[in-house]
């Protein structure tokens, strides 16, 4: 496998799962979002990554239509799901039903089931979300938003709030899902480690922009402990601003 | 590099004594040795539920009636009490008297409650519907029940349609209260959610909005069913040829203490019956939130 790919610039030209131009989203005097380009291809798993308040959460909510821009324009799939930070799950409803929330027709309960099953959740179609650990309550959310066969699937911190071996576990859930569920994929963390997981592509914001991109072509192993990994994150904790602590 | 090393503070632990208080223990509930006297204690402490306090006091009200502490028109004994109950219905007075005030608080309680859900569900789920509502009964809410009395007296004159305004009113506004302020405050969070998975309008009021407020309901529920009981009193007791209010009056005029305390139990025992018909309901209803149990 070859090692990472450092460009500038997104790519061009492909059949994009999500078209950011120009966009500006401003709160009262500050700029969150300034003139912000960003492609995303089909299929694609773009992280992004930054700190904390630097508008990556501000990006997301746009992509999903929860906010309109100040200025620029975006495009995105008319089929899309979010997975919050917070599971967001109904506690009055059941499991199953929560994830048919958006679902309509006579085969709603079997496809809910279905994505239940992949998600590692079978048999617990029936439970309460209060009698749920954060995990699993986290894969019902994820199992929402996948149930409607989305094109664009939006991730705002969705593990953040999970142990780390919990976290582990919904990465290695998230690479095989991504096998079955043919979507494009934004994922907004600041956990470097977790965007040289997952990612395809990695973009550092930076001043209410996309900062630097890094393609990620490496191998599942190599994602795990190699040279180019290393080098990968160096990379990343330098655009981060945080070259020297590590 | 790295010249930035952080040095590690060097602590300097004193040779502290092992602190031993303040230390706690837990082992399972099971553990704890259950002699038979330790659960016949249990069973003891409250014996009869939400009900023990009013059984106790039932006791000692006899127990001072018959030790000769009341005077039998002050307040007669609960057995006495029971006892013109009994005479009263015998003499056909009661039952027709009881059928005649459930009938009322029924009529009343169903529009009162068909309105204030009504009203409540469009001013909860639409702006309008906050405006066109929420002035006219927070306005509502503030006036005292038993003042609009006389007044719809003189509106709807002294029959049947004033006694059932009154309690209808009374059932309506809280109701309307509580399920305005209950779908208002349904997590925001939850509705951005479900707008988010393509759930349209019906989705959202059924699955989200609805069973989300169903919590509040429930008190405006409880709050309705007391205040309609209010009405019935207000609305009986002022004018009336029979029903339990006129029971009450009837009595009071004749010094029969007994039968003025037959009504007031009926009262009371429809109040207890409403509080546990809520329950009932909060029970079925609510089973999905996860509730504070006290010990």
């Amino acid at each position: 496998m070859s090692g990472t790919v450092v460009t500038r610039e997104t790519r061009p030209g492909q059949q994009a799962g999500a078209a950011v131009e120009q966009v500006v989203r401003r709160f009262g005097d500050r700029v969150v979002l300034d003139h912000l380009e960003l492609t995303i291809g089909a299929e694609e798993l773009v992280v992004l990554l930054g700190p904390s308040g630097c508008g990556k959460s501000t990006l997301l909510r746009l992509l999903a239509g929860l906010d309109r821009p100040d200025g620029g324009r975006v495009e995105v799939p008319a089929k899309r799901a979010i997975v919050f930070q917070a599971d967001r799950l109904l506690p009055w409803q059941r499991v199953l039903r929560n994830v048919t929330l958006g679902l309509h027709g006579p085969d709603a309960d079997r496809r809910a089931l279905d994505v239940l099953a992949e998600v590692g959740l079978a048999g617990r179609e029936k439970a309460w979300p209060k009698e749920l650990s954060g995990g699993e309550a986290q894969r019902v959310s994820l199992a929402r938003a996948l149930v409607s066969e989305p094109e664009l699937v939006l991730l705002d911190e969705p593990f953040a709030a999970l142990d780390a071996i919990t976290r582990l576990r919904m990465h290695d859930l998230v690479r095989a899902l991504r096998s079955k569920h043919h979507a494009a994929m934004l994922l907004v963390t600041h956990d470097v480690d977790e965007a040289i997981a997952l990612a395809d592509r990695i973009l550092v914001m930076s001043n209410g922009r996309i900062g630097t991109s890094h393609r990620v072509e490496l191998s599942a192993a190599d994602r795990e402990a190699s040279v180019a990994r290393e080098e990968l994150r160096a990379a990343l904790l330098n655009d981060l601003g945080l070259a020297n602590q590590h | 590099m790295t010249d930035i090393g952080l040095k590690s503070p060097v602590v300097v632990r004193a040779a502290e004594p092992p602190r031993t208080t303040g230390r706690e223990v837990f082992l399972p509930r099971d553990a704890r040795r259950r002699t038979a006297l330790h659960t016949l204690g249990r069973r003891l402490r409250w014996p009869l539920g939400v009900y023990t306090t009013p059984v106790v006091v039932l006791i000692a009200w006899e127990v001072l009636a018959r030790a000769g502490v009341l005077k039998k028109t002050y307040a007669p004994a609960p057995t006495s009490i029971v006892r013109s109950a009994v005479d009263l219905w015998q003499q056909g007075v009661l039952g027709p008297d009881l059928a005649i005030s459930l009938q009322r608080a029924g009529i009343g309680l169903a529009i009162g409650l068909t309105v204030g859900i009504v009203a409540g569900v469009l001013g909860g789920l639409l702006r309008s519907g906050e405006y066109l509502f929420n002035g006219v009964v927070q306005i509502f809410n503030t006036i005292p029940l038993l003042a609009v009395l006389p007044l719809m007296i003189v509106w709807f004159g002294i029959d049947e349609l004033t006694k059932v305004l009154l309690i209808s009113f009374g059932a309506g506004v809280p109701m309307y209260l509580n399920l305005f302020a209950a779908i208002r405050g349904v997590d925001q969070r939850l509705i951005e959610m479900a707008r988010t998975t393509g759930a349209g309008d019906w989705r959202l009021v059924t699955r989200v909005l609805v069973p989300g407020a169903l919590p509040g309901f429930l008190v405006g529920l409880r709050f309705s069913l007391a205040y309609s009981v209010l009405g019935l009193v207000a609305a009986e007791t002022v004018n009336a040829d029979k029903g339990l209010g006129f029971l009450i009056t009837q009595g009071q005029t004749y010094l029969q203490t007994g039968q003025v305390f037959v009504g007031l139990v009926i009262y009371s025992l429809l109040g207890l019956l409403a509080d546990q018909f809520v329950r009932v309901l909060e029970r079925v209803l609510l089973r999905w939130r996860p509730s504070y149990e006290a010990s």
